[in-house]
């Protein structure tokens, strides 16, 4: 049962746009939208959950990878195939680099380097002036992937997306249970033992951190392309805030973690703000604009009384 | 590039600078005492800036207005250290940093709710003239009005921590609470106290930076990362080096976006310098602390050890 989960999940999600009518991509743009958040919260929970690292600027590889994408679509190199791996590139070069200087640090200042490099990028993108600045990048149309799929079609970009997601969370399956996987997990345990033990403790958190890089440089690529728009706050560290409560909401270091947490929270927030229920509007009237109060209450209460998370709910209610 | 310029420059960043130190001052003795990472500090820094501009407009006297939103926002601050923030000190920083990410989203839909996307707050008609304070020097009489304040709350800040036993009990608490605690401190009480000041504080920098920037909802986001970029540059925990970077990062983040640009048009061609200059200036107090952490990975005044 447990172990056919997660083909039943990808079966579901694979016969879902045959059960959707033509007119309702909104449901089909949406559902990409998901499996994007859940690729770049998937990553972030490789160091969170897994490395134990808590990297509070995640959205500095994200947007590098959205930024890397759309400047070559908008200088004419539509092919995905050029745009997607170079958005990957510049993040893992970015996770490097960021990471080879935070990793030196411990705890809280970790924490805060991470955000200050993260803002110092945020920054750095504002200042483009040739590339939008503060106003953002607009895009003509998406990437292309030829083959004959058009990728312009919510219909082709979910499976895409659908397809990006599966990858990303069967790499993180097979690097937690490889050996690397378990020397980073030893590490989150007790950094001290695994080091006196011989593991090179420095080189395999950097190593993790350009991974983690690298995947949400894909997902900022996807991401990018998905609105055909960038904008610098996707750099922004509340945008990094934002994937940490998806990671957290779902289950740090459990394998659906950032999948769930996604799911979640941009369900959450589109269900408040598109769904309106009509004896909560007769006490409240404008409650559908203030939807983050709701999110930002469902969040404390999540970690004032359920730390582990959605998946940990999950899994300690199927043990007991 | 005259002297006046940087005369007048460097007053800038020494004005930003001490209202730094205002928020850096509360957040690393929380941080210090603790270890406890409040994101939630900027909220309170943009809640004191509301409730000035309300009471400045109820009162209709600037200084009235602002004198009672300090206390106003203390209590408010008391109040959610008692109530949510208490819960959080035994936790990990990974559950602080989403509990206080939730305040956020929380006190910005609040806001936005109560008094609307932002309010107004301008500066007092008696003090939105210049001053003459060299031979042809003028200098907008608001900013040193901040700049005396903020040098006065600073200076009796340092003397309340440095000179008086509640001061004694607090860098008691800083350098190793376990042992402050078993010599018989009362911490839980002492550090609601210590939330209180740091709310006040809080209140006395949004407030006056209200009328130069703007009171609008998220005001606190952004002056929240360069405050913990002060803390982390001074050391978590140090008051004295809390003073030291915020004054540090207020005179390089301010000079260096007068300046760079104009540096970098004696070197690189026009359209080069135009692009760079701003944004090496954005950048240029991340460089620092990183720079400085390469240094000393502990801070400038580390607090502890």
């Amino acid at each position: 049962m447990r172990r056919a989960a997660p083909w039943v999940v990808l079966a579901l999600a694979l016969a879902f746009p045959l059960a959707m009518q033509a007119e309702q991509t909104y449901y089909l743009s949406f559902a990409s939208r998901i499996f994007v958040y859940a690729l770049a919260a998937t990553s972030l929970n490789l160091i969170l959950g897994y490395g134990g690292m808590i990297s509070f600027g995640h959205a500095a590889f994200v947007g590098t990878g959205a930024y890397v994408s759309s400047i070559l679509l908008s200088e004419g190199v539509a092919s995905a195939w050029i745009g997607w791996p170079a958005a990957v590139a510049a993040s893992a070069l970015a996770a490097l680099a960021i990471g080879a200087v935070s990793l030196r640090t411990r705890g809280a200042y970790f924490i805060m380097i991470t955000l200050a490099f993260a803002q110092m990028m945020f920054f750095l993108v504002n200042s483009m002036k040739a590339y939008g600045g503060d106003e953002g990048l607009s895009l003509r149309e998406r990437a292309s992937v030829g083959l004959g799929v058009d990728l312009g079609s919510d219909f082709a970009f979910y499976y895409t997306a659908l397809a990006a997601l599966a990858a990303g969370l069967y790499g993180l399956h097979r690097l937690a249970h490889s050996r690397f996987g378990r020397v980073i997990q030893a590490i989150r345990e007790n950094e001290e033992r695994a080091e006196a033990i011989g593991f090179p403790v420095y080189r395999h958190k950097l190593a993790c951190f350009v991974i983690a890089g690298a995947a949400g440089g894909l997902a900022g690529a996807l991401l990018a392309s998905h609105g055909k728009y960038v904008n610098p706050n996707v750099l922004h560290w509340t945008h990094s805030g934002t994937l940490m409560v998806m990671v957290i909401l779902g289950g740090v270091g459990r394998l659906w973690g950032g999948v769930i947490g996604a799911a979640a929270l941009l369900g959450l927030e589109d269900l408040i703000a598109n769904h309106r229920v009509d004896w909560l509007a007769a006490i409240f009237p404008n409650y559908q604009q203030h939807a983050s109060l709701g999110v930002g209450a469902a969040l404390l209460a999540i970690v004032l009384f359920a730390p582990e998370g959605i998946a940990g709910m999950l899994a300690r209610r199927k043990h007991a | 590039m005259s002297w006046i310029l940087i005369v007048e420059q460097s007053l800038n960043g020494l004005q930003f600078g001490l209202m730094l130190f205002l928020l850096a001052a509360g957040l690393t003795l929380v941080f210090g005492i603790m270890d406890m990472i409040n994101l939630a500090h900027g909220s309170l820094y943009m809640l004191g800036a509301f409730l000035a501009a309300t009471l400045v407009q109820a009162t209709g006297s600037f200084a009235l207005g602002v004198l009672l939103a300090i206390p106003a926002t203390a209590v408010l601050g008391m109040l959610l250290e008692m109530s949510v923030l208490r819960t959080l000190y035994a936790r990990d920083h990974l559950s602080q940093v989403l509990a206080t990410f939730a305040l956020i989203l929380i006190f910005n839909e609040a806001v936005r709710i109560i008094w609307g996307p932002d309010m107004p707050l301008s500066v007092p008609a008696a003090l939105s003239g210049p001053v003459q304070l060299l031979p042809g020097m003028v200098y907008p009489a608001y900013r040193l009005l901040i700049i005396g304040v903020g040098a006065a709350v600073a200076g009796a800040l340092y003397l309340l921590v440095a000179r008086t036993r509640i001061g004694m009990l607090v860098r008691a608490g800083a350098s190793n609470r376990e042992m402050a605690l078993a010599m018989g401190v009362n911490i839980p009480r002492l550090f609601t106290l210590l939330f209180g000041v740091g709310a006040g504080l809080c209140a006395v920098a949004g407030a006056l930076l209200g009328p130069l920037f703007a009171v609008q909802v998220g005001m606190g986001e952004n002056i929240l990362i360069l405050a913990f970029v002060v803390i982390v540059i001074g050391g978590i925990g140090s008051i004295r080096g809390a003073l030291v970077g915020s004054l540090l990062v207020g005179v390089v983040d301010t000079i260096g976006r007068a300046f760079l640009p104009l540096l970098f048009g004696i070197f690189f061609q026009p359209r080069v310098a135009s692009a760079a200059g701003p944004a090496i200036a954005s950048v240029l107090v991340y460089l620092l602390m990183a720079a400085v952490l390469y240094i000393k990975p502990q801070g400038l005044f580390p607090a502890r050890g």
